[in-house]
């Protein structure tokens, strides 16, 4: 679209046309105050803080006009300095401060409050209320957000959050006049995003309850990192303070978590404080006691000199970095072992060529997207953020869903086929006919899918059926993995699985090996592992450790530098935010050190020649946040269906990894949402 | 002076029945067909040509708003509504409620019309909740016109219309025109920002226009008895008729359907028996429903009731209904009152109507009594100010009007208040409203 030229305070700027007012102000320059705008959201226009003057060949317009509200016209003159806007945002400032509690020292947005801010710089320096204030009761809204409602503006960013981006209308203004209330009517709010909620109030009406008058924002250490909480490679802040880390806050990614961020990410950071492994155990008698890491790693060495190459194995879990995941491999490589598996709950992906097992269109490129096919996947439980994407992209029309699994509510319009994967091969005409006419056809293929046992056959059926919609061409490619580990993407570039008939997790953890070397792998079923001596090195106590006969404590993801490939494939780095507890170690160290005393060499003694010697081996590491384009010819493994209807891969989304499943935000979180009980619960209820 | 037979409401008091068959006898449909047969164009040239402006309050030219919408309909292909504000809820205002009671026939034919000249085959009639037996009468004559062929598919009339009466669920705020299509669809009724406006993006969406009850009904009238009939009455700019209410302390409170531009005494004496207690006795009128500032006595005297000389004088025509007050009037407590009403309809969308009408509320309270200062009034003034023309829909302005009026007008009744209680003297020689 062309450019439209307007002049603000006099200053000739151009803006796309279909700006706002407000856009052109930021475009040259200018702040304007705002608080109910938020560009990423519809623009409501109450707040009436964002008033400026408008004026045109006819003369000045006589009311001042809400600049979000207000498209931009060829010249257009904006007056923003007038005393007349002033006095309209001094006034506004006033009526907003009339009934607001100004109880700043012991409110929790405090230091990062918009309306804090903008009274300091809009507002005046004394009340001329001298009435009762407005006293409004505290709503509940679950486990994660906290209100305290007096604070409350109105400015209804968190009803049009909850309507438009989370799906879940949930959450309105009631009452009308002074009375007017944001409310959940005592419901907690049932989405998977509700945290960004707390991102959207502007002032203290609603923050986050787990981090509620634990700091300040000025006392807080922030370092960037990633998320590893499910595949989508988020863009985190980690906040900590000392030793600990108090909270985690997205960052801005336009093309990965846009400005949001799902609560598990945000909110099962208190696990990192819990059932940490913070010194070396050894099992003694059948029952773990503390060690000294001389005591656990001779024991390691012992048992890795004593044991057979085609009797070790290892298996990585979803949260490891690419780093140690190299390091491990480059030790098992050194020892000859071939019995190794990134895939800990056994997907049938992988070996072939990278683009059949990443998420090909990109994040942010399913907004081109025009019709998608889900194949056993629940995204809104999987990638929060790639459903709310799905989300956007159906909201502005023309996309048509469709699912093959267990339905699932996406928070959009889904037509769900049926729950038998056979469908792929024999797809009703009807939906044939949408993913044939779509100009940019979509498939998503999931966990539910993919974990099978026919997974390979499932996604090679689905591969088929994209190339007969044309969605496999030069400018498209619509084939999608969508993973949940945060590791898998690496692992599989770096070729972390079972060499040529070497056994895979499945054969592993059915006793197939006298040696497991678990790195951080918590989502294996270890009942059959009593004859085996298993290494376990990790972060916390949870599946892993209780079955280990050693326990090396490694480094949480805010505890180390890393590497991280998304389902996209694209490479992002971790960072060291607060250092391992007690006697862990980051997880690549102790992997070196195992070495060095077995004698391997590995080839690097740092963290960069570790990265160099990765990168030589799997050169996709080194291009870091870019989305790859990778050719792709085929998929999978031809083969016959098996009808059985597909299960839902993820029962409960808040516990589904060591960290999550130690957090006491998340468990209550479960309790709320987790289960049928759950939905009769008010808050008041017991 | 209006001629008798210049009145457009025959039966505006009842005597006759509201049906078809009475409403047929008094010339209502009458040469509807004929209308409708003409060019879309040509009936809203004749419109504003008459110089009609809308009934509703705020007197915007009624041709010009049906021209905004959308000229040709091959152009667009969304359907085009028609969207006529029954919710006639500003205190004082009762001019709505006697045509739908009485003469619901006129508002029909008019919606025919009116639905031709902007390529709409759709209204909707949006009628206050508290109106129940309005509501009843207009569903009768709506049925009766279906019945007769007048209205629905294959009308008679060359132009098929269907008409949906809806109740509202009694918000003041829902006789603002977007509110009104929010509450129409369903929504909770808050006003939508303009732009775009209802003609370009009204009802589901689509190019609607939004007409009070005696603007449509007067339409057929004047086609039929021509644009020089209507603009041969009233003041240049103000033409034809208007229906007045007036209410308070006159000895016959009415309705009463008048010329434009009729002197306000001349109103008072000849159709409602004067002030209470004579002339001398008028302490304030407020001219055009609550939301508009009051008038003193010695304006009163040789003002002329149509918008432009009421805006002139500090005022509006609003509605044209007439509040009078005589001297036993507590103006201070009344104006209270009103703030109170406004402070309870704000819809509470946008900050300054909704802290805003509280505030001035509880200050007016106090200065009830005189616990007050008199650096308040100021204040006051000023917090009226900051809402007036900051918000998203008029309802601000309506809320600041009375009490700037109030302000302007009687500052010395605020201040001697305040003195006495300084004093301690006790109220109980105050004026009360009488009611």
């Amino acid at each position: 679209m062309s450019d439209i030229t307007v002049k603000v305070d006099g200053v000739e700027v151009a803006v796309p046309a279909g700006s706002n007012v407000l856009q052109a102000c930021e475009a040259a320059g200018v702040e304007v105050p705002r608080f109910c705008y938020h560009d990423r959201l519809s623009v409501a226009g109450n707040c009436r803080m964002c008033l400026v003057q408008l004026e045109n060949e006819r003369g000045m317009a006589p009311k001042p006009a809400a600049s979000c509200a207000t498209p931009v016209a060829p010249g257009l003159m904006i007056h923003t300095k007038t005393e007349a806007v002033q006095k309209a945002r001094k006034g506004v400032m006033e009526f907003l401060l009339i009934n607001h509690p100004l109880d700043c020292p012991i409110c929790d947005q405090g230091g990062e409050c918009d309306l804090q801010d903008q009274a300091m710089a809009y507002g005046m320096d004394r009340t001329r209320y001298q009435e009762n204030k407005r006293a409004v009761t505290e709503k509940y809204m679950g486990p994660i957000v906290k209100t305290i409602m007096t604070r409350c503006i109105q400015c209804t960013r968190c009803v049009r959050f909850a309507t438009e981006v989370a799906g879940v209308e949930e959450i309105g203004l009631v009452q009308r006049g002074e009375h007017a209330e944001i409310s959940t009517l005592e419901k907690a709010i049932n989405s998977e995003l509700s945290g960004n909620l707390i991102d959207v109030c502007p002032v203290g009406a609603l923050t986050s309850r787990p981090y509620a008058f634990h700091a300040r924002p000025w006392e807080l250490r922030k370092t960037p990192s990633v998320d590893v909480f499910d595949a989508v490679g988020s863009n985190i802040r980690i906040d900590t303070r000392g030793k600990e880390v108090l909270r985690v806050q997205p960052r801005l990614h336009e093309d990965v978590n846009e400005e949001w961020l799902a609560d598990k990410a945000r909110y099962a950071v208190d696990g990192l404080k819990r059932q940490r492994l913070d010194r070396p155990y050894v099992r003694e008698d059948g029952k773990l006691r503390p060690a000294s890491w001389d005591e656990a790693l001779g024991l390691v060495l012992d048992k890795l000199k004593s044991t057979q190459a085609d009797k070790i194995g290892a298996i990585v879990g979803d949260q490891v970095e690419a780093e140690s995941m190299f390091a491990l491999g480059s030790l098992m490589n050194g020892l000859g072992v071939k019995n190794l598996d990134c895939r800990q709950d056994g997907a049938k992906v992988g070996g072939g060529e990278r683009g059949a097992y990443l998420f090909n269109t990109g994040i942010a490129g399913l907004e081109e997207a025009d019709a998608i096919l889900l194949v056993g996947t629940n995204p809104r439980w999987e990638a929060p953020l790639i459903n709310a994407r799905m989300r956007k992209r159906f909201l502005k029309g023309g996309l048509t869903v469709m699912g093959i699994g267990q339905p699932h509510d996406l928070t959009y319009e889904v037509d769900w086929l049926g729950d038998s994967p056979a469908l792929l091969s024999a797809m009703p005409q009807e939906a044939l006919d949408v993913l044939k006419a779509a100009k940019n056809p979509v498939v998503i293929l999931g966990g539910d899918a993919l974990t099978r046992n026919d997974g390979a056959e499932i996604a090679h059926a689905a591969f088929q059926l994209l190339k007969l919609a044309d969605g496999l061409r030069d400018d498209w490619n619509g084939f999608n993995v969508l993973h949940t580990a945060a590791s898998r993407v690496a692992g599989l570039d770096m070729g972390f699985v079972p060499g040529e008939g070497a056994q895979d997790t499945a054969a592993m953890i059915a006793g197939g090996v006298d040696l497991l070397y678990l790195l951080a792998a918590d989502e294996v079923d270890t009942s059959a592992l009593s004859d085996t001596f298993v290494v376990y090195q990790g972060h916390h106590g949870d599946r892993g450790a209780h079955a280990a006969d050693v326990i090396l404590p490694g480094a949480a993801y805010t505890e180390k530098n890393g590497t991280y490939v998304s389902t996209e494939g694209r490479v992002q780095f971790g960072r060291l935010a607060v250092f391992p507890p007690g006697d862990a170690r980051e997880d690549w160290t102790i992997i070196r050190a195992l070495a060095g005393q077995l004698g391997v060499d590995l080839g690097f003694d740092s963290l960069i020649e570790l990265r160099q010697k990765m990168i030589e081996a799997v050169p996709s590491l080194a291009v870091a946040d870019t989305l790859p384009v990778e050719s792709l010819t085929s998929v999978g493994i031809a083969g016959l269906i098996d009808g059985q209807a597909l299960s839902a891969a993820i029962d409960n989304y808040y516990m589904t990894d060591p960290i999550s499943r130690a957090s006491k935000t998340m468990a209550e979180c479960s309790q709320v949402f987790g289960t049928s009980e759950a939905e009769k619960a008010t808050g008041t209820h017991g | 002076m209006l001629q008798d037979q210049d009145r457009i409401f025959t039966n505006l008091y009842g005597q006759q029945h509201f049906g078809l068959q009475a409403a047929m006898k008094r010339g209502v449909w009458d040469g509807v067909k004929e209308m409708v047969t003409r060019e879309r164009g040509d009936i809203i040239d004749d419109v504003k040509a008459s110089d009609l402006r809308g009934r509703g309050g705020a007197g915007f030219p009624t041709g010009m708003k049906w021209s905004f919408m959308p000229p040709d309909d091959r152009m667009d292909d969304r359907p085009h509504y028609l969207v006529v504000n029954a919710d006639e809820s500003e205190p004082g205002t009762c001019k709505d409620r006697e045509i739908l009671r009485n003469d619901p026939h006129r508002l029909l034919e008019g919606m025919v019309v009116a639905c031709r000249a902007m390529g709409a085959h759709t209204g909707y009639i949006y009628i206050r909740g508290e109106f129940y037996n309005e509501a009843s009468n207009v569903q009768v004559a709506i049925d009766e016109a279906y019945d007769a062929g007048l209205l629905g598919k294959n009308s008679k009339l060359g132009w098929d219309v269907d008409i949906h009466l809806h109740r509202g669920a009694g918000a003041y705020i829902c006789g603002e025109e977007t509110a009104l299509l929010e509450s129409l669809e369903g929504k909770k009724g808050q006003p939508r920002l303009k732009p775009p406006f209802p003609a370009g993006a009204g009802l589901y969406g689509c190019p609607t226009t939004v007409n009070n009850v005696e603007t449509i009904a007067v339409v057929p009238e004047i086609l039929r008895r021509g644009v020089s009939w209507w603009t041969g009455l009233g003041p240049e700019r103000n033409r034809g008729t208007k229906l007045f209410c007036v209410s308070g302390h006159v000895n016959k409170p009415c309705n009463v359907e008048e010329e434009m531009g009729i002197p306000l005494r001349e109103l008072l004496e000849k159709h409602c028996g004067g002030v209470r207690g004579g002339w001398d006795n008028l302490l304030t009128i407020i001219p055009g429903g609550s939301s508009v500032p009051c008038l003193t006595s010695s304006v009163c005297g040789d003002i002329k009731m149509d918008f432009d000389t009421l805006r002139a004088a500090g005022s509006g025509l609003g509605t044209a209904a007439v509040i009078v007050m005589d001297k036993s009037t507590d103006i201070i407590r009344a104006i209270e009152r009103l703030s109170h009403f406004y402070m309870h309809e704000s819809c509470g969308q946008c900050t300054p109507c909704r802290e805003g009408t509280g505030w001035m509320w509880r200050v007016l309270g106090r200065m009830c009594e005189g616990r007050s200062s008199r650096e308040e009034i100021g204040m006051l003034f000023d917090v009226t100010k900051q809402i007036e023309g900051h918000t998203i829909c008029a309802l601000g302005d309506a809320a600041a009007w009375p009490v700037q009026g109030l302000i302007r007008n009687f500052r010395p009744v605020i201040e001697e208040r305040i003195d006495r209680f300084v004093a301690g003297q006790s109220g109980a020689d105050m004026p009360v409203a009488a009611e």
